[in-house]
């Protein structure tokens, strides 16, 4: 069991050893993100799959609109850099700069899952239509569901990061470190699924 | 940045239950997860068990008439499920894991407790919610492949019963995976070396690279075919414009890794228990290790020999022949390297040697139908046959269930600080091992002259064998009997096994049995040379 403040060093009373462990829930976060970056690989192996041996039935509409994703792109891409400065700010113990560039970046998470919402009411064609667009909703909506969860995690490090009572802070910036790295991933996966479902 | 163990936090032991309570509790201590693991792992065996002996009983007569064709369904279906995902997967990687593992790297617990215990205890409620399902609607019927269409037509509740249990193992399975992969590269003890590690550590850290890279593909997999069973999407439904082979690729993109999640551990236990018992040091320690590594590679590229029959295209069979062969070659080093452990060892007979030297012979003809099974002409000619069922038995009951009652034996008076009576260990490998054969063997001939699996009924002509077979799994089902009792009785009243009863060098021999809490008493040993036998101590390093 490990304290979660590392900057603590307390000597062990029965073994009078210093134990000290490396903090490896950064290495268990990667793994985890190379499971998951595994379901999508699946995901978009089937997708492949589908679109070079599966033609659609004849009249079948597939064409996507490409204003709204593109934007959707533009919006996780800043987010991603409005992440980057919060850190920034909380590794200088500037909490409430840090604090404010969370609440940007769930707000610009939020604004993404709008316009998703949004692209979803205005396409003409609904989750049972066909193969295509089977496929289509079943990624960009579990694409959707990790931004969720995405955007829950970096409220609730926004609200840690407040200057009293907070638990993240300079001297403890796992939290932030791990959100971000999952950001960062759920991006990154946004980019390679806008590359092959809009444009290919 | 480095964490610092807080003897406060580390002492609140108190809060834990103690005695036997706490194998009920959500401990955090990785002993108590590991047996938590087998015993759960256990019961769910006697429950496939059971299962197992329903469908012999159906096939001792050629109809039908020990239960109706779809209750058979069902019983095969949640046969293969619980065998595989409640009984080997957890008993093979989770109980052994993590009992052995953190010893071996010389840590206190694993990498990430916490999440550790929430593996497990994902287990229970999935297994019962699986069991519970028959009673529903009828439990899943389409195998445990799930094949769609099938698994699209057949009644829908026990078909998604079954999909969120499997999703549920197999989230436990990948917290697991990822507690290995951390414990062993990150946690190991100051000084010891990568390769100074037990062959175990090898082997779980490749089978945990698989189940981190193959498991996740399946849940995909089973979501998108839980969206064709619910929402009446069309993903592998050929009517809706689907493809079905689709499925099967991404299904046996992890369920052919399976297999090795499944036997890669059996060959790191193995490793552990044969130089013991025939004090030499493990023959051709650095083979063993690239040969584990070469498993994992190759056993991610060769899942389309599931799928000959499927309308594969040439180039595609030519590629997977020629991979699935490959695996022939790093799996034949392996043994190779057993039997030369044995060579000229100081041999003593005792039942986890017996189950070993059991598992070596049943592997190596799992492994040579294996390799037939590769090639397309012969695999087309018995594909769906019980050659298929003989083969892959061989390998996970013939393989892995012997290894892990091997495993048993050995590492019992380390749990329990008893021994187990090895009269009656003995008699449980001399009917394991009749009635395995028995059941087994014969199924081979049934396979080759065209029985089909999966049907309740047969063609007469395959009776006389058939009715061998089911003997076999009578005696199968006989040789749990002594086991248990031998259990029983050791834990009351066996005989004090002492600290090191085989005289082992393995780290986990050099504390206390049954262990303290924090697994050693001051710092953890340096063990460089963990299969030192035959040595002076003054020549060990």
């Amino acid at each position: 069991m490990t304290t979660l403040d590392s900057s603590k060093e307390i000597q062990k009373n029965n073994s009078e050893v210093n134990e000290t462990h490396e903090d490896f829930r950064m290495f268990g976060l990667i793994t985890f993100l190379i499971a998951d970056g595994m379901t999508f690989a699946g995901f978009f192996a089937a997708y492949l799959t589908y679109k070079a041996v599966n033609p659609l039935p004849d009249g079948a509409i597939y064409e996507l609109e490409l204003p709204i994703p593109t934007l959707n792109t533009i919006l996780l891409l800043v987010s991603s850099a409005t992440f980057h400065k919060a850190g920034k700010a909380l590794l200088k113990d500037k909490n409430s700069e840090s604090q404010k560039w969370l609440f940007f970046t769930a707000f610009l998470g939020i604004v993404f899952l709008i316009c998703q919402l949004f692209e979803y009411f205005h396409l003409p064609f609904g989750l049972t239509d066909n193969l295509f667009a089977s496929t289509f909703y079943a990624l960009t909506g579990f694409h959707g569901l990790h931004v969720t969860l995405g955007t829950l995690m970096i409220l609730i490090i926004a609200w840690q990061s407040r200057i009293k009572g907070g638990r993240l802070t300079s001297r403890n910036m796992f939290p932030l470190e791990a959100v971000e790295l999952y950001w960062h991933f759920v991006d990154g996966i946004w980019v390679i699924l806008f590359i092959i479902l809009y444009l290919l | 940045m480095t964490i610092s163990i807080d003897p406060q936090k580390t002492n609140n032991e108190s809060l834990q239950p103690k005695g036997w309570l706490r194998y009920f509790s959500f401990s955090l201590d990785h002993k108590v997860i590991g047996i938590q693991y087998l015993v759960c792992g256990f019961l769910f065996y006697l429950i496939g068990g059971s299962l197992a002996s329903a469908i012999r009983i159906e096939l001792a007569s050629p109809m039908s008439d020990f239960m109706p064709r779809d209750v058979y369904n069902q019983v095969l279906t949640l046969h293969g499920t619980i065998m595989i995902f409640l009984w080997i997967v957890p008993v093979v990687n989770g109980a052994f894991g993590n009992y052995l593992i953190p010893f071996y790297v010389g840590a206190r617990d694993m990498a990430f407790p916490r999440l550790n215990a929430v593996a497990f205890w994902l287990i229970p409620p999935s297994g019962l919610m699986l069991v519970a399902s028959y009673f529903v609607d009828g439990a899943a019927q389409a195998g445990w492949t799930a094949y769609p269409p099938l698994s699209i037509t057949t009644p829908q509740s026990g078909q998604i019963i079954w999909i969120l249990s499997v999703l549920l193992l197999g989230g436990s399975s990948i917290f697991g995976g990822i507690n290995f992969i951390a414990t062993i590269i990150k946690l190991r003890r100051p000084g010891l070396k990568l390769m100074q590690l037990p062959m175990y550590c090898w082997a779980m850290l490749g089978t945990s690279l698989l189940v981190v890279l193959s498991t996740p593909v399946l849940a995909g997999t089973l979501i998108l075919l839980s969206f064709d069973i619910i929402a009446n999407t069309g993903f592998f439904n050929p009517v809706l414009g689907g493809n079905v082979v689709v499925y099967q690729h991404l299904f046996w993109f992890y369920s052919h890794p399976a297999v090795y999640i499944m036997v890669l551990p059996a060959f790191g236990l193995v490793s552990e228990i044969l130089p013991v018992h025939a004090r030499k040091p493990l023959f051709g320690y650095t083979t063993m290790v690239f040969s584990i590594m070469g498993i994992v590679v190759l056993g991610l590229v060769v899942w389309a020999h599931h799928m000959f029959t499927s309308g594969t295209p040439p180039w595609m069979r030519l590629f997977f022949t020629i991979a699935t062969a490959f695996i022939a070659v790093p799996t034949g080093i392996k043994f190779f390297n057993w039997v030369a452990t044995l060579w000229g060892g100081k041999i003593s007979i005792n039942s986890a040697m017996l189950f070993s030297c059991g598992f070596i012979i049943n592997f190596v003809f799992g492994g040579i139908t294996g390799v037939a099974l590769a090639q397309v002409p012969f695999d087309i000619h018995v594909h769906d046959t019980y050659f298929v069922v003989a083969h892959f038995h061989y390998i996970v009951y013939g393989g892995t269930v012997f290894i892990i009652f091997s495993s048993i034996y050995h590492w019992f008076p380390k749990v329990t600080g008893k021994m187990l009576y090895e009269k009656l260990g003995i008699l449980h490998f001399i009917i394991t091992f009749i009635g395995f054969n028995l059941c087994f063997a014969p199924q081979h001939w049934l396979g080759l002259n065209g029985m089909p699996r999966r049907v309740a009924e047969y063609d007469p002509q395959f009776q006389f064998v058939n009715q061998i077979s089911s003997l076999g799994a009578l005696l199968m089902a006989i040789s749990t009997i002594p086991f248990l009792i031998n259990v029983f009785l050791s834990v009351r009243n066996g005989k004090v096994s002492g600290d090191n009863p085989w005289n082992a060098l393995t780290p986990e021999w050099l504390t206390s049995s049954p262990p303290p809490v924090e697994n050693w008493e001051g710092e953890a040993p340096l063990v460089e040379e963990p299969y030192g036998y035959g040595k002076e101590i003054s020549e060990r390093k």
